[in-house]
């Protein structure tokens, strides 16, 4: 594998350790795909050992065909989707699509989700096999029923599914929570208390496009999950108020698109990053930007990756606008 | 370290034509192409030309490259556009893309000028292919899927297998593909629909004489319900296979996503399949319309 000039130290080993640590499962470095947006078949084009983690598309226990087409619409800012957690439910998964992940080294983290908070339980503990790494839940599907699904909108419902689902399985259980609540540090809170072991940051926000020469919803689903870089300063917000909040590690997940925006995530408080839409667009894209966060430590004279995460300098904001002012750019 | 770092292009694993490939055991790559020519060949389509990294030459008629569009508009085109492979020239290091300058990704390409660069992924997808035993195949398409069906032309040429295309278009002036079939020795017949030669029941006629004179061993198509039907049609009648090329809205192109899904009927059981992955060419006996 070609590396970046300058990166190797002579043969000791890369002079930038990327390694990030969530809770006691090691990551080689921070970059993982965002559920849903990611399977084995990205082997096409990239070599997935490369990657920090592997993440399986959303599984449910039963089949499901998914949402009407069309799944997807381009609007001004990224794109709205809703695919419907498509699926041939558990057993196929642990029968066909483990052993495909199983090819590779990386840790495969497994999405699951259910409306039904003790389904989803037995879920977690059918998911429970030796080649899946990682429970993830998705407590926050945003086109599922807000009373059934996507319990990430009440800090209740998301104690009470985590809760269950903690008790169901002892793999590393991260919870995936919704931007769409209203106080998102309250959601991350009650999944810390309920035993997560760590929290994805965040699922897509609800959106809505109308054809204005049909007058017809733009998607099969109606409402779909908005994906964009533009969500990046809000997702981060949202990633650097949790951190303040909670102890278990933030996985950051919302517009990564370079390996700049792995630091931003990782200065607010993530320890890792999920990536969705920047290998839509270039299918290379999970490598790059492993490769050039090498680079950027490297040249800055970072020899742990993880020595950025909660680095934000935000002590002493708060300055007189008058004095602010006098400064430059 | 091959790759380079373009505004508005998130990724340094893009190659240029010359440069080391960072994955070279890998099918599928992302390739910074060189305009070398984007000409208009009628009133409605342009051919552009593209100077490409010799693992892109290797797609196969009906495969397709995943096309990072220039801006028609100064806003962003967020998703990249699926397009089959119209030319792939070996020796010349080149290869091509016949489109209709209409949506936003495609009036994108159209704006391309000789010594821009152009990104593109893939090959990907399953492209046509043929059986051992058959020598004669008809290829019937239409307006814009006759860019997808015409490198088939040189697929069976170097298979040894003839082949008949009916071209179908509005007009004369609009004919897509004359040339390229015509190069590689097929017999080539013109269905237009200001003369009423592409009228469905003409169609037929023709396809009913070419079964008849065993020139028919099996059928593909693109870019047609009404044609694909017939087909279908005739080939439930006969016994004869054939393959179409789909299209669907795409986003990831790898199979990754499922937005490209479409509908089969697979042994009369009605199932969805990804357009960018289990195709985009499938059998036509299983497809529900085009």
């Amino acid at each position: 594998m070609p590396r970046g000039a300058g990166v190797q130290d002579g043969g000791d080993g890369w002079m930038v350790d990327l390694s990030v640590e969530i809770g006691e499962l090691t990551l080689q470095n921070p970059i993982t795909p965002a559920s849903g947006s990611f399977s084995w078949e990205y082997d096409e084009f990239i070599d997935l050992n490369e990657l920090g983690g592997l993440v399986a598309k959303t599984i449910c226990r039963e089949p499901r065909d998914g949402n009407p087409t069309p799944r997807m619409a381009e609007t001004e800012a990224g794109i709205i989707q809703s695919i419907g957690l498509p699926g041939k439910g558990i057993d196929y998964f642990l029968e066909n699509i483990v052993p495909e992940y199983a090819k590779f080294d990386p840790p495969l983290i497994v999405s699951c989700s259910s409306e039904d908070p003790d389904e989803f339980a037995l879920l977690a503990s059918e998911l429970s096999v030796p080649d899946v790494d990682v429970v993830e839940c998705n407590i926050s599907c945003p086109t599922r029923n807000t009373s059934g699904g996507n319990f990430a909108l009440s800090d209740e419902h998301t104690g009470e599914v985590v809760s269950k689902l903690r008790a169901a399985t002892d793999k590393p259980l991260w919870a995936k929570l919704s931007p769409n609540a209203g106080d998102i540090v309250s959601i991350a809170r009650a999944a810390e208390e309920a035993g997560a072991d760590a929290l994805c940051i965040a699922n897509t926000f609800l959106g809505l496009k109308i054809r204005t020469d049909n007058f017809r919803p733009a998607i099969g689903n109606k409402y779909g999950g908005m994906v964009s870089p533009a969500l990046k300063p809000i997702v981060l917000r949202m990633v650097y108020q949790c951190a303040k909040e909670v102890k278990i590690p933030i996985i950051g997940i919302g517009g990564v698109t370079k390996a700049e925006d792995v630091v931003e995530y990782m200065l607010a408080g993530a320890s890792a990053v999920g990536i969705g839409y920047a290998a839509f667009r270039n299918p290379t894209a999970l490598t790059s930007i492993i490769r050039d966060l090498e680079v950027w430590c490297d040249n800055r004279g970072i020899k742990r990756v993880s020595e950025l995460i909660g680095a934000i300098k935000d002590e002493d904001m708060e300055m007189d606008t008058l004095t602010a002012a006098s400064q430059g750019v | 370290m091959s790759g380079h770092l373009v505004e508005n292009n998130y990724t340094t694993g893009a190659i240029r034509a010359m440069e080391l490939d960072p994955f070279p055991n890998k099918p599928a790559g992302e390739f910074i192409c060189n305009v070398i020519s984007n000409d208009w060949v009628n009133e409605e389509y342009k051919l552009v030309v593209l100077g490409a990294h010799k693992k892109a030459l290797t797609a196969v008629a009906g495969q397709f490259f995943h096309l990072l569009c220039p801006t028609p508009d100064g806003a962003e085109v967020w998703m990249r556009r699926p397009m089959s492979v119209y030319r792939v020239d070996q020796s010349g290091g080149r290869i091509e893309f016949l489109y209709k300058s209409e949506g936003r990704g495609t009036r994108g390409i159209a704006t391309l000028k000789s010594g821009d660069e152009f990104n593109i992924a893939g090959p990907l997808g399953v492209g046509f292919w043929l059986e051992p035993d058959w020598k004669n195949i008809v290829v019937l398409g239409r307006g814009v899927g006759l860019a997808t069906l015409a490198p088939l032309s040189q697929m069976a040429f170097e298979a040894g297998v003839n082949v008949t295309a009916l071209l179908s278009a509005r007009n004369r002036d609009v004919v897509m593909s004359r040339d390229l079939f015509e190069s590689y020795n097929a017999d080539v017949i013109e269905l237009i629909d200001t003369d009423g030669s592409s009228d469905v029941s003409n169609v037929k006629n023709i396809i009913e004489g070419l079964i008849k004179d065993q020139k028919a061993d099996a059928f593909f198509t693109c870019g047609s319900n009404r044609l694909l039907n017939l087909l279908k049609d005739q080939g439930r009648k006969y016994g004869i296979p054939g393959q179409v090329a789909m299209e669907q809205l795409m986003v990831c192109g790898v199979g990754a996503c499922y937005v490209c899904v479409r509908t089969f009927n697979v042994n009369n059981e009605r199932v969805l399949r990804r357009v960018c992955r289990e195709g985009p060419v499938f059998k036509m006996e299983e497809t529900v319309g085009w």
